[in-house]
């Protein structure tokens, strides 16, 4: 249960932390308070599963120990939300495979035979109901849009291509997690998340990159080299002045 | 000309009257443009704001800080938003007005170039920076132009909120470690003077001051406000258990209010001719972003096109 909590809080820490990096810098002051608002989103839903995963411990540890003293290794997120936000439509790319993925896979955890689980799936499904629908119009506007934008999308989609695969391959422990009734069976929301995706991409009249190799490692700690200079940052003030209270 | 000079006493006699003028009702040019004018530098202010704040969002050293964090710089966001509306009303566009920004023609508070180098800086901007901004932008819920009011009332019930939040954030580093004490009087210390700054020049130096009052666009003078935050501060910081950086602060029992020593003007001057330590990166990273994203917006309208033609 404890790598499966911190398979979802990671994801949703990590792809928090690198929407706020684009707070104040957004294309426009709507977009900058849309990209904040799913930062917010996302951090939150990490904090009801590291302050889960700290309760199932019982060792005293806290959400903020999780996210704060754990190092590179221990984090079990999947590699494409560690990738560097790159401009917006590579942010955009990023979102939509990961939306894509996360609305399904929160729709089935809703039946999570865990109640905390289910709860917490309920509630984060509300906002991430509105986090795909973001994602997919700008997937849409931008491949539809300029030559610019099309361009600059489909390049988006095919460098982050490699990354998706990893979304819909269980770790040893999502296996464990789905026979046991509290996780997710991902090859059963698989047809769901292709069909999102393809039919986004035809609207947005993009080219489905081809499925070749697929990256994967994140969730059992092998990163790429992203995650240590976003903890380097993230972790920065806690481990300069450790035994503190924030 | 007798018809204007009517036009214009009936103008004045409505705002001695504490009406509040509409967009759709006569004005005198000087009074729209004052009002343009001061407005969007508020609304610059905002955004331009949102830089110094945004530095610590990837360092905030816990996930609750880190969203209110995030939340407070939203909302700057959005006040930049009511704002720019506010100032539409007067008969001007939003993108004109933000190219007078990044053209460097218009101006926004000098406060925000400053640097904010540690964590506890977002506690002194909170309690110090929006404590200031709280002062001037109370006493604007009463300015004469209705939309600004209007405004400006919901913009103190936000900001309001963030001087505690600024204010709650140093005190937890004032129970702290040493070393976090040490972090928040030094964050005090740098913050103070350039707080002290936002009010604007002495009375006997405001160029424009004289005239915003009888238009009812400022209601106090910058030094009365000054002084009622200098009273605010003196009080609260005996709470956090730290001093303020002024050696000639003391109360003052025959005025009712604290004394305080001189404002070094020279330094206000330099900030405000584009000599502060951040200047040129605060309007660089507003320039970055918005030549960047010139191809999101442009790709948004191009497509909004293609839906309307097809519909």
């Amino acid at each position: 249960m404890r790598d499966f909590l911190l398979l979802l809080a990671d994801n949703t820490q990590i792809l928090g932390h690198r929407l706020g990096e684009w707070c104040g810098h957004g294309p426009e002051l709507e977009i900058d308070m849309a990209m904040t608002n799913l930062a917010l989103d996302l951090i939150g839903q990490s904090r009801n599963y590291y302050q889960y995963a700290a309760e199932l411990e019982g060792a005293g540890r806290t959400e903020d120990d999780l996210a704060y003293l754990r190092d590179a290794r221990e984090f079990r997120n999947c590699l494409l939300v560690e990738q560097p936000n790159g401009d917006f439509a590579h942010t955009v790319a990023r979102n939509f495979l990961f939306d894509s993925w996360h609305y399904f896979f929160l729709q089935a955890l809703c039946q999570s035979n865990d109640e905390r689980l289910a709860a917490i799936a309920g509630k984060s499904l509300k906002e991430v109901t509105y986090h795909l629908r973001w994602s997919s119009e700008w997937v849409i506007r931008l491949g539809d849009g300029t030559e610019e934008s099309h361009s600059r999308i489909q390049d988006a989609f095919d460098n982050l291509w490699t990354f998706r695969g990893e979304l819909l391959t269980p770790a040893p422990f999502e296996t464990e997690a789905a026979s046991a009734g509290y996780g997710v069976d991902l090859h059963a929301i698989r047809p769901l998340v292709e069909d999102r995706l393809s039919d986004i991409l035809a609207q947005a009249t993009l080219q489905r990159p081809e499925d070749g190799w697929m990256q994967s490692g994140g969730k059992t700690g092998r990163h790429s080299e992203h995650l240590g200079y976003i903890l380097a940052e993230m972790q920065y003030v806690q481990r300069a002045y450790p035994n503190s209270v924030w | 000309m007798s018809t204007q000079v009517s036009l214009e006493e009936r103008f004045q006699a409505r705002i001695d009257a504490e009406q509040k003028i509409e967009p759709k009702d006569w004005m005198p040019e000087a009074y729209r443009k004052t009002l343009i004018r001061q407005i969007s530098q508020h609304a610059h202010s905002e955004v331009v704001g949102m830089l110094p704040e945004g530095n610590w969002i990837t360092r905030a050293p816990s996930l609750r800080r880190k969203v209110a964090l995030l939340a407070k710089i939203q909302d700057e966001a959005g006040h930049g938003l009511y704002l720019y509306s506010a100032a539409e009303t007067l008969g001007i566009s939003r993108e004109e007005l933000y190219n007078e920004l990044l053209s460097g023609k218009a101006k926004y508070s000098s406060i925000f170039n400053y640097p904010t180098l540690t964590w506890a800086d977002m506690g002194a901007v909170g309690w110090l920076v929006d404590g200031a901004a709280i002062m001037n932008q109370v006493a604007l819920c009463k300015c004469s132009y209705g939309p600004y009011a209007r405004a400006m009332v919901r913009v103190c019930k936000e900001e309001s909120f963030h001087q505690r939040q600024g204010f709650e954030l140093l005190l937890t580093l004032s129970k702290g470690t040493p070393e976090q004490r040490a972090m928040a009087q030094d964050a005090i210390n740098r913050w103070w003077w350039p707080s002290m700054m936002m009010f604007g020049p002495n009375d006997s130096d405001s160029p424009h001051s004289a005239q915003s009052m009888r238009w009812k666009i400022k209601r106090y003078s910058n030094d009365t406000l000054r002084q009622k935050f200098v009273d605010m501060i003196a009080e609260q910081i005996k709470v956090l258990n730290m001093t303020l950086p002024d050696p000639d602060l003391r109360w003052n029992e025959e005025r009712g209010h604290y004394d305080f020593g001189a404002i070094d003007w020279t330094e206000f001057n330099e900030v405000l001719k584009g000599n502060g330590p951040c200047n040129r990166e605060r309007l660089a990273a507003r320039r970055k972003a918005w030549e960047e994203g010139a191809w999101v917006r442009e790709a948004a309208m191009a497509h909004a096109a293609k839906r309307q033609q097809s519909v």
